[in-house]
């Protein structure tokens, strides 16, 4: 089917091309008036108001077979080691800059200032994290490699992931989520686990990545 | 030959673009293959349905189409601007960007690229762009060997096929047909491997996992790149987008330049409109979204132009680079269901494929993928940026039609067809006349009720086509009689 696609070898010209891609370009959308601008005239920030954001958020996130745990402020710790002791993960890593009041003896602290080894990552059996935000509409959450998050190889390796995610750091929707974040972050966006629909559109869980995707709301009140 | 490019301001796009099979030889097979036709049936009703059902979620679903297809207008207004600002942006942290006219020129930057890093294997993340350069053989060429890690497009490439669906690039495969290829093609593959998804996925975890922890070069493509802030963003379900896309520390992305948006805050669009429109999902499992060089990782951006500029210089073609490759109208699209992906001969399947791929290479290059529709609209209706798939087919085939009485200097058979049918129409008595000799028409077909093949000039709609017999009185002869 291929036409071509060798390489073009000699005479490449990496600014010639950068000229001439260009110059095609302004010949053909021509000299444009400045944009009229977009109307947004759709749910925007703010716009999208739960009622139980809390309990939107865990209702999507199991429609996606992540399983959600809750618990009060002050019973994290506790809440997390029985919950790991419930699947029997017991080598357990945790990014830097996680509460130290989360963590248990004997799991290890990971990626500091130095990229971690994938191959030595490997070797855990589960990862406990924070994140940065998440999405009750959708069941997202999103990890943006700020404390407790970690390098974006710290909770993709391993094969079990449990995140905390505190009640108020749920936003209704997409465009609040956006609004908070900083685009120049290393960013992963999850919603449930791995999941692919490639054989005969059945969808299956556990592809790559964590296959097991555990979420424990921390609720002031409670 | 006359390559028809609105303007003579660019060249047309090559790669796995160009069908070795004309559409309408490659559909009249393609319609022999029941086991396709069930395959696409299921899976196409399957997520039509689903679609829907997601779709009908968001009440602001059309303010959020209308609000796509405005900022993408906006980008293809100003795209040389946006790609500056886009280069200012990822160069400013640590990218290097190069720019590329076509897709030779694009595999030799990733070739060297891979060279340079003392690489002899890469990753791949599923991009449909690396797909229409044909990556994998330029890389194969310059004695690099390319994995897909995508389940589907691994599959394809152990079963030394190609994709024939922009989503489910494995569609016209069934579970038997997957473990079998599986058994053949992987090494140290368990031989009593049975057929059940699970244990297929399963095997494809193992067959990739080392690949991953030790790899050292990466290509992916991109659904989007932000020219405000040089953020990329890659979007997949199955993880191993994020393994290519973190592990390895050189990131080599590929990128068509139309996938440039304007503002972080366009994200907020897309992210609702593209999970729901695909794999009809609130959100897909994993996005991931880096900005320049990230955690030690060093990251090279390849603009394509490849037939886009040349796209882009038809007013009323250029639209089709809204597409933000969901899929969504494949799986409503008639035509495609029964006929599959790869009757279309290009990378570029079903209706945007049939608008956008002879308007890459150019229409004289793919005459007949203009007809290769119904005209029912259902692909417009699905677009969740709203482009205009049916007009720009009627108005690609015109210029097929013009493209092809040009070089032939005769008119085609589909312009002697429809001006023939003008003239009948023109005159009621004309018409009426015309469809009483359509009785004779009722000669044929007689056994099966279909007629197989007309005489000329209507040979070229029946070569492709069964017509249906004439009805034993006309509508009207019946009107007249009452």
């Amino acid at each position: 089917m291929s036409r071509d696609g060798s390489a073009g070898g000699t005479g490449r010209d990496a600014d010639a091309a950068r000229a001439e891609v260009l110059r095609r370009v302004r010949l053909a959308v021509g000299t444009q008036p400045p944009g009229v601008g977009v109307s947004r005239d759709y749910r925007g920030v703010g716009a999208r108001p739960a009622d139980d954001p809390v309990g939107l958020f865990v209702e999507r996130l199991t429609d996606y077979r992540a399983s959600a745990y809750r618990c009060g402020a002050d019973e994290v710790g506790e809440t997390i080691a029985g919950i790991l002791g419930e699947h029997g993960r017991t080598r357990i890593c945790v990014p830097h800059g996680l509460p130290a009041r989360w963590t248990a003896p004997g799991w290890q602290v990971v990626g500091g200032d130095a990229p971690p080894d994938p191959v030595a990552l490997d070797a855990f059996d589960g990862v406990v994290s924070g994140c940065a935000l998440a999405i009750a509409l959708t069941g997202t959450i999103v990890l943006d490699s700020g404390p407790g998050q970690g390098w974006r190889a710290v909770t993709l390796v391993p094969d079990y992931h449990l995140v905390v995610v505190r009640a108020d750091q749920i936003v209704p929707a997409v465009p609040d989520a956006i609004a908070r974040l900083d685009a120049t972050r290393p960013m992963t966006w999850i919603s449930g686990p791995s999941a692919t629909s490639d054989i005969e559109f059945d969808r299956v869980e556990g592809v790559h990545g964590p296959r097991t995707l555990d979420v424990l709301v921390v609720a002031e009140g409670r | 030959m006359t390559v028809f490019l609105g303007l003579p301001t660019a060249s047309p796009g090559v790669g796995n673009l160009h069908a070795a099979t004309p559409f309408p030889t490659a559909a009249a097979e393609a319609l022999r293959d029941d086991q396709l036709r069930r395959n696409l049936s299921h899976a196409t009703r399957t997520i039509r349905g689903r679609r829907l059902q997601t779709v009908a979620e968001l009440d602001d679903w059309e303010q959020l189409r209308a609000a796509g297809a405005a900022i993408k207008d906006d980008v293809l207004d100003h795209l040389d601007r946006y790609l500056l600002q886009l280069e200012q942006a990822v160069t400013a942290r640590g990218g290097t960007v190069h720019w590329a006219r076509d897709a030779a020129e694009a595999n030799a930057i990733v070739v060297d690229l891979v060279r340079q890093a003392g690489a002899t294997e890469v990753v791949k993340v599923k991009s449909m762009v690396t797909a229409e350069i044909g990556l994998n053989e330029a890389l194969a060429r310059g004695g690099i060997g390319a994995v897909e890690t995508d389940l589907a497009e691994l599959i394809v490439q152990l079963g030394r096929d190609h994709p024939s669906h922009i989503l489910v690039p494995a569609i016209h495969r069934n579970r038997r047909e997957i473990r079998d290829i599986f058994r053949r093609e992987m090494v140290g593959v368990d031989p009593a491997l049975g057929d059940e998804p699970a244990e297929l996925v399963e095997a494809a975890r193992a067959h990739l996992r080392q690949r991953f922890l030790t790899a050292r070069v990466a290509v992916s493509g991109a659904n989007f790149a932000i020219a405000e802030t040089g953020t990329l963003a890659v979007v997949e379900s199955e993880g191993n987008g994020r393994m290519c896309l973190t592990l390895p520390r050189t990131l080599i992305t590929v990128m068509g330049i139309e996938k440039v948006l304007p503002s972080w805050r366009d994200l907020e669009v897309f992210l609702q409109l593209l999970p729901r429109s695909s794999t009809a999902e609130r959100m897909n499992p994993y996005t991931s979204m880096w900005t320049g060089a990230v955690e030690g990782q060093e990251f090279h951006l390849v603009l394509l132009d490849n037939g886009r500029t040349a796209t882009l210089a038809d007013p009323a073609g250029r639209a089709a680079l809204r597409c933000i490759r969901c899929s969504a109208c494949l799986n409503v699209c008639p035509v495609y269901e029964r006929t599959g992906g790869h009757a279309y001969g290009s990378v570029y399947p079903g209706p945007i494929g049939a608008v956008l791929t002879p308007q890459l290479t150019g229409v004289a290059d793919h005459p007949h993928l203009p007809f290769a529709s119904t005209l029912c609209g259902a692909c417009f209706d699905a677009c969740p940026v709203a482009i205009d798939i049916p007009r720009m087919l009627v108005h690609l085939r015109a210029q097929a039609v013009a493209a092809g009485a040009r070089q032939r200097r005769l008119p085609t058979s589909e312009a002697a067809a429809m001006s023939v049918l003008g003239w009948l129409m023109s005159s009621p008595g004309r018409w009426s006349a015309a469809l009483r000799a359509l009785w004779l028409g009722r000669v044929l077909g007689r056994r099966t009720g279909w007629i197989r093949r007309l005489p000329p000039p209507m040979s070229a709609w029946t070569r492709s086509r069964d017509a249906p017999r004439p009805p034993r009185r006309p509508f009207r002869a019946r009107g007249r009689r009452r």
